[in-house]
This record gives structure tokens, sequence and C-alpha cells, in this order.
């Protein structure tokens, strides 16, 4: 297995004492698409981002377990995580807007990904850029290298950072919420796009959303996280057989455009969820 | 939980549920205090704060000589029992001066703050949410005043009126404002867009009661904090003005004046020009520790 | 209720609504759907005059609207936004968000008006002296639609009311719209991203695209698939696709 993890937990010191944002969450991850959905607070962006050690300074970490291809990320030092970071393992944000930087141009960025891990010309940097680029299917692949983050739409923008993660062919892409500022057509694309890359280069996919129905149609399986912990992990194919309540309210309270409703079905929060 | 009414007046200040807006009020006022006094260092700028207003308003009780008085035959003293502070060059008291210093110099750094305060605000909200021909009139207006070396510009108008502490007041505000208004227009410019105000321009409330209710309450953090810095520069002006014969008048006493003249006492008789300069260290600093502690609770997320 | 007639809105050179135009019968509701840039929410702010640079015609109950609109219009026009944590003033109380809207059109009764709108939106008294930060998403969002219902408006305008929102929040805030609709008899637009939203509130549905309306029609015909141009056709498979296989 590529990611062990066992009992995981995350939490935040507050002036009342400690306030758990992940609880004691096991996971085994292969080289396979999965899932990891629910609501804000849910924990699902924290549990994912804790594989590189990128929480936020504050964040207590503790885990019976917790390991990338054996390297034990609690202990591993800096130099150590920096070598996962990117080269082993991409990380795609919500918003390329951010993530990008605005004074370089996209194919600079990318060859400068490249460059850092596998040490190469300058030339060589950019032709394997407009490479990438082409990879991710753009059709003017030399165009768009030289253009800056400004003069690029969203899902091109999610394009070129989707290139500059696979720059250095890691073995993991982590996709925090890659889609959720992108409209439903551009959605579509850059899903499928990743599912494609993702299985022509037998990665590992860990895809973060709070869109069970949209995650369950690109993910193998589905893990389905409520206040931090994981309430259910099925195949996504199974998807209409969940069984938990909280899975089954995800998939009732959506409105649906085949079927006219009334009012939607409201959930009732059981507190023995938590326990 | 809400069935009992709490009998205490903590309890009835701090429920989470108030049933009247009169009860909402003070108890969020009674957080706001909580908050601030749980702050060592704004308390810290409190108690000084009130300790100097406390000097001034008391400045003859406490004083052992008359400010004014001459003894020329005892001047530059060291300080001794009868001189707590020594004497200055015309030998009077600086004690006793800083004492009744201390009533013209607050009252003068409160007078530029209160006028230049809410001017400078009043003309950076307006410019920043008007925008269009306003903002560019106000702001040349602004970059008119700002260009000019803050003491010129003083001197300027001080020369063309009366000398005195009215006018000095008055020239020292006209060059506090253009800094605050810059300010409050940047600020103004980031809150126009949003939202919250899209919703209030939505209520049909005009842009008067927009800026004055929802606009400038949330420019004051940032100006607080550039009023505060701003205020040992203030008594400086006041010191240099009064320096250059322009400014509060002799043998009133203020403590920037009390500086400037016995500056090159400095090396020999340092405590004639180091005693008042404490006395301004200790007011600016004071006023800085309490405007970052007052910044502080007015968020109410800080709180 | 509402007419539209050749609406065009113009940002410095670039058109975001070209030509539009629709009419919204009293009681009615009209959902407006298309992606990012296609000028649905332009459409909206022009029409609660947050946008003075327009052109063509618009009146809402007859009355034709004039760039600079008085206070009598805001009392009838109200509109909720789509991020809940920006469309609340971060330093004021929710109680005195919502008595704003009172005091500026000198509504007598506040205190009593604020407890009944609250109980409207379904929200408990305790969080009336709360500030927007110590609510959750859905609370604020139920704030922002109490303060749009404080003058009793006919026309209520919805920016994308849910798309900031959880799933779970979102049917509950879908149930309190069809209700308040229900209840006080509203007009309403909405505008979203979500044809499935969109279906699920509104009869009627304009979809758009760079600026222009390409097709009106029915949720019904849209729910069977009765659809005429390619981009309603192409958003609709997308939606029945992704969502609900």
């Amino acid at each position: 297995m590529l990611v062990e993890i066992d009992n995981l937990s995350i939490a935040f010191p507050t002036p009342t004492g400690l306030s758990h944002a992940v609880r004691g969450v096991s996971l085994r991850i292969g080289a396979q698409k999965l899932g990891i959905v629910g609501e804000s607070g849910s924990g699902k962006s924290l549990t994912a981002r804790s594989l590189l050690r990128l929480l936020p300074e504050s964040a207590k970490l503790t885990a019976d377990r917790l390991t990338f291809d054996g390297i034990d990320i609690l202990r591993a030092n800096e130099r150590t995580m920096r070598d996962i970071r990117g080269k082993r393992a991409g990380l795609i944000l919500q918003d390329p807007k951010y993530a990008l930087n605005p004074v370089m141009t996209a194919g600079d960025q990318i060859a400068e990904a490249w460059r850092a891990h596998k040490k190469g010309s300058r030339r060589e940097a950019m032709q394997k850029a407009v490479d990438l680029l082409d990879q991710v299917r753009i059709r003017d692949p030399a165009r768009v290298a030289r253009a800056y983050p400004h003069e690029l739409s969203g899902g091109m923008g999610q394009r070129v950072m989707i290139a500059m993660m696979l720059a250095p062919d890691p073995e993991m892409l982590i996709a925090d919420e890659p889609t959720s500022a992108l409209d439903a057509t551009v959605q579509a694309d850059i899903l499928r796009l990743i599912e494609d890359l993702v299985s022509r280069r037998g990665m590992a996919l860990v895809l973060i959303s709070h869109d069970l129905p949209l995650v369950s149609h690109f993910c193998d399986d589905v893990v389905v996280m409520y206040a931090g912990r994981i309430v259910e992990r099925l195949r996504a194919a199974d998807l209409s057989r969940a069984e938990h309540p909280y899975t089954r309210g995800l998939l009732n309270c959506l409105p649906a455009l085949s079927r006219p409703q009334p009012s939607l079905p409201v959930m009732v929060r059981d507190p023995a969820w938590l326990a | 939980m809400s069935a009992a009414r709490p009998v205490t007046w903590r309890g009835w200040l701090l429920t989470e549920t108030p049933s009247s807006r009169r009860q909402a009020a003070w108890g969020r006022r009674y957080r706001m205090w909580l908050a601030f006094s749980s702050n060592p260092v704004a308390m810290l700028g409190l108690v000084l704060t009130v300790l100097l207003f406390l000097c001034a308003a008391a400045a003859p009780l406490l004083a052992t000589h008359d400010p004014a008085a001459q003894d020329l035959a005892n001047r530059l003293a060291k300080p001794t029992a009868a001189h707590w502070f020594g004497t200055d060059e015309l030998g009077r008291d600086v004690y006793s001066r800083v004492m009744y210093g201390s009533r013209v110099t607050l009252g003068m750094v409160l007078a530029v703050v209160l006028t230049a305060g809410p001017v400078g605000l009043a003309i950076g909200c307006m410019a920043g949410y008007f925008g269009g021909w306003a903002d560019r009139v106000l702001m040349r207006v602004t970059d008119i005043f700002l260009a000019f070396p803050r003491l010129i510009l003083a001197l300027a108008f001080v020369a063309a009126i009366r000398p005195g502490i009215t006018s000095t007041v008055a020239a020292i505000a006209l060059t506090a404002w253009p800094p605050i208004a810059r300010l409050a227009r940047a600020e103004t410019l980031t809150i126009r867009n949003t939202d919250y105000i899209a919703a209030m321009r939505l209520t049909g409330a005009g842009p008067f009661r927009i800026i004055l209710r929802h606009v400038a309450p949330l420019c004051l953090d940032s100006l607080i904090v550039r009023v505060t810095l701003d205020m040992s520069a203030i008594i400086l002006t006041a010191a240099a003005l009064g320096f250059l014969g322009m400014g509060v008048q002799p043998p009133s006493p203020e403590w920037g004046a009390m500086v400037a003249t016995a500056r090159r006492f400095i090396l020999e008789q340092w405590w004639v020009p180091t005693i008042p300069g404490l006395a301004i260290f200790v007011a600016a600093l004071a006023f800085n520790l309490l405007g970052d502690g007052v910044r502080d609770v007015l968020d109410p997320k800080q709180r | 209720m509402i007419d539209v007639e050749n609406l065009s809105v113009r940002f410095r050179d670039i058109e975001a609504v070209k030509s539009v135009s629709f009419r919204v019968p009293h009681g009615g509701s009209l959902g407006i759907v298309g992606e990012s840039g296609s000028g649905k929410s332009t459409i909206l702010r022009a029409l609660a005059g947050l946008n003075a640079d327009w052109t063509g015609r618009m009146a809402v109950d007859g009355v034709p609207l004039v760039p600079r609109r008085d206070r009598a219009f805001f009392r009838r026009v109200q509109m909720v936004f789509q991020d809940p944590y920006g469309s609340l003033h971060p330093r004021q109380t929710v109680d005195q968000a919502l008595s704003e809207p009172l005091a500026v059109h000198g509504i007598p009764d506040g205190e009593a008006r604020v407890r009944r709108a609250l109980d409207e939106v379904a929200l408990p008294g305790t969080i009336r002296f709360r500030y927007p930060h110590q609510l959750s998403g859905g609370q604020r969002q139920r704030v922002a639609i109490a303060r749009a219902l404080m003058t009793e408006p006919e026309v209520l305008l919805l920016d994308e009311p849910t798309s900031a929102l959880d799933v779970s929040v979102q049917a509950e805030i879908l149930n309190l719209l069809a209700d308040l609709q229900r209840r006080r008899d509203l007009t309403s637009i909405m505008v979203s991203h979500n044809l499935a939203v969109v279906a699920h509130l509104c009869p009627t549905i304009a979809v758009m695209q760079l600026g222009e309306i390409v097709e009106m029609l029915s949720t019904d015909d849209l729910r069977a698939g009765r659809t005429t141009h390619p981009h309603t056709t192409a958003l609709r498979a997308l939606s029945v696709e992704l969502q609900e296989s």
C-alpha cells in the first residue's frame, strides 16, 4: 500500500481546550482512485493534507501510523517531506488563481517544477513543459506556455496546475476540490482529464469534494466523512446502496432534474453519528 | 437555562440569551471591558493615560512651585529636595512646569486628534465611497497638503494668523488630517464593493447614512493605530512651532517647548531637557498602548 | 410584475448583457442559469439598482425604472446575495442588521418585527444578539433572507443563494425559499449555475450564454428533455449525468 493511515487525529488548541477536527481516521490508499466526501468542517481536507504534512502551524497531529511508501511522515525531517511534496505526491487546489505565480508565464512555472526534481537544461525543461501542456489537452500548448496566469481562463489555469503537478512524475495526486471554482461544463472536462491521466500513469488519486454524486462518478472507492470521522466507505458503484443515514441524507437532499419534488428532505443529524 | 433569570449582575450581563436590546448592549460593553481588562498591556496604557489626565487636572495641587516664578540665582540646579527635577535656565522648577505643561500639551494633542481625526475620516470615506470626480478632487487636495513639509505648512498658517495655542492646534490639525484621509480612503475602497454594503444600499439608505454607520466604523481600526502613532509627532511639531516663536508663547509651560529650549544643556545639565522628554515619551506610549487595546476590543471577532 | 426589454449592460469595453428581454408575472418566479461570465448576475444587479450603466427598458409593476432608484423602490424590491459570509456586516449583530431596513424606512414597532422575522426564517430568538461570525453559513443566509423580507417586498431577487452552502443546508434554504414564496405571494428571479436548483424553485427558466438569453423554457420541458438550444441540452445532459447517475 502506498499510504497507510491508522487512527489519525488532528486537533487545534482553543481557549477552552483542544478542538478535534479529525478523530481516529484509518485509511489505506493504493494505486486507486479514492474520493473523500464531506461537508465543510468534516475534516476531509485536513486528512488529505496530513499526508504532505501541510497543516496549519497550530495543528496537533497524532496517529498510530502515518506512512507514505513506508516513510513515516510523523517523524520524517523537512528534507524528506520536501522530497515527497511535489515530487512524489502532487496537490491540486481549488482555485488556480491563487495557486499560480502571477508574474511568471505558465510554461516557466511548469519548467521550474520539472527542473526542481529532474535536473535538466532550461531548453529541455521548456520542451517538457510544452509537452505536459499538450498532455493536459491544451490545444495550443506553445502559446499557453508563453501566457501569464491572468491571461488564462479558470479551466485553463487548472490544466496548467495539473501539468505542473505532473511534471515530476508523482506516484500520487491529491486534488482538493479541484473544480469547485469552475463551471459545470469545464468541471466535467477537468475531472475526466484527471481520471484519464491517473489511470494511464497508474497513479493513486485522492479526490476531495463536497459533491458525493460527482465524486462517485470519477472514483473507484468513496469515503464519507462527518465531523472528523469516517462514517461510511463503499465502492463508488454501490453508492445507491449506501447504508449510513448521513450518506443517504447527502444523496436525498439534492434537488434532482429528472424528478420534481414539492420539498426536499431535510437531514436530521443524529447525535449517535458522533459516537 | 433560560427559565431562571440570572440573579447576579455578572450573570445578567454575560447571558448568552439577552432578553432585551438594553441588556444586549450592556452585555456587549461589559464583554468589551472584560476583553480589554484581560490585556495587561492595554491596561497599562489606560492607567498611564488616566494618571496623565489626573496630573493635568490636579496640577495646582501637585505643583510645588509657581511654574513661571524665576530664580536666576538658582538656575540649572541639580535635582534636590526643594526642586525634585531641578531647575531650568531661568531657575524655574522643572517638576512644577512639567505638571502644568501636561495641561497645555495634553490639551493640544487632544484638540488636534479630535479635529484632524473626524475630518480626515470624513474626507477619506467620502472620497473612497463616491469615487469618480469627488474622489479626484478630494484626493488632489489631500495630496497638496501632503506635499508640503509639515512644519512649513503649520508655520505659514500660524504666521498668517496670531501665534497662540488655538492657532497652533489649528495649524497642526491642518497638517495631521491628510495621512488619515489617505488611510480612510484606502480602507473604504476595499469595503465599498462588499456585498454587505450593497445590501445596505438595497435597504434604500442614503450614502451618508451608509458612510457614517457602516463604512466609518470599519475604518476606525487602522485610524486609531495611525493617530496614536502620530501623537508624539504632534507634540514635537507643537514644540518646533513654539521654538520658532510661533507656538505656545512663553512663559506658559509646554513639554515640547521645554525640550526644545533646554536642548543645549543636554550634556552638562541633562535633567533639564530629559524630564519633559520623558513626559512626552510616557504620554505617547500611554496613548499607543491604549489605542492598540481599544482597537482589539472593537473587533467582535477578537473578543 | 417585472418587465425587461432590450436590457444591455456594458463594463467599459465588454458588453456583459446583450439586449435581453423577459417578463415575470405577478407571483411567478423565473430562474436564470448560465456559466460564469454569462451575464446572469449582472441582470440582477441592474434590476436591483446596484449598477446604473444600463440601457433598455425595465419596469416593476408597470412603473419604469430609472438608473437612480428612490426609497420606495427598495421597499418593494429586495435581494439575497450568494455569499452569506460577505453579505452581513461583520460588526453588527443580527438585531442591528434586521433593524436597519426598518430604521431607513421609518417603520415602527421594530423589536416585535425583528422577532417575527427571525421566527419566519426558523431561527431561534437566542441568536438575535449574535455577530455573523458566531453563526453557521446556513444561519447567516437565513439572516440575509430575513433582512430582505423586513420591508415586506413584493419582488425578491436571489443571486446564487445556496451555492456557497453545504448540500444539506442548501436543501433547508431551498425549502425555506419555496415556503416563503408561497406564503408571501412573492415574485422572484433566481440566478444560479445549478440547473437542478433552479428547476426546483422556478417554473420557467432562462438559459444564458455570453450575455444573451439563448433559450426560455418551462421547467417541465427541461425535465422532459424538450430543449432546443444546444447549450441548454449540454447543461441538462451534464446535470443528469454527473448528479443522478
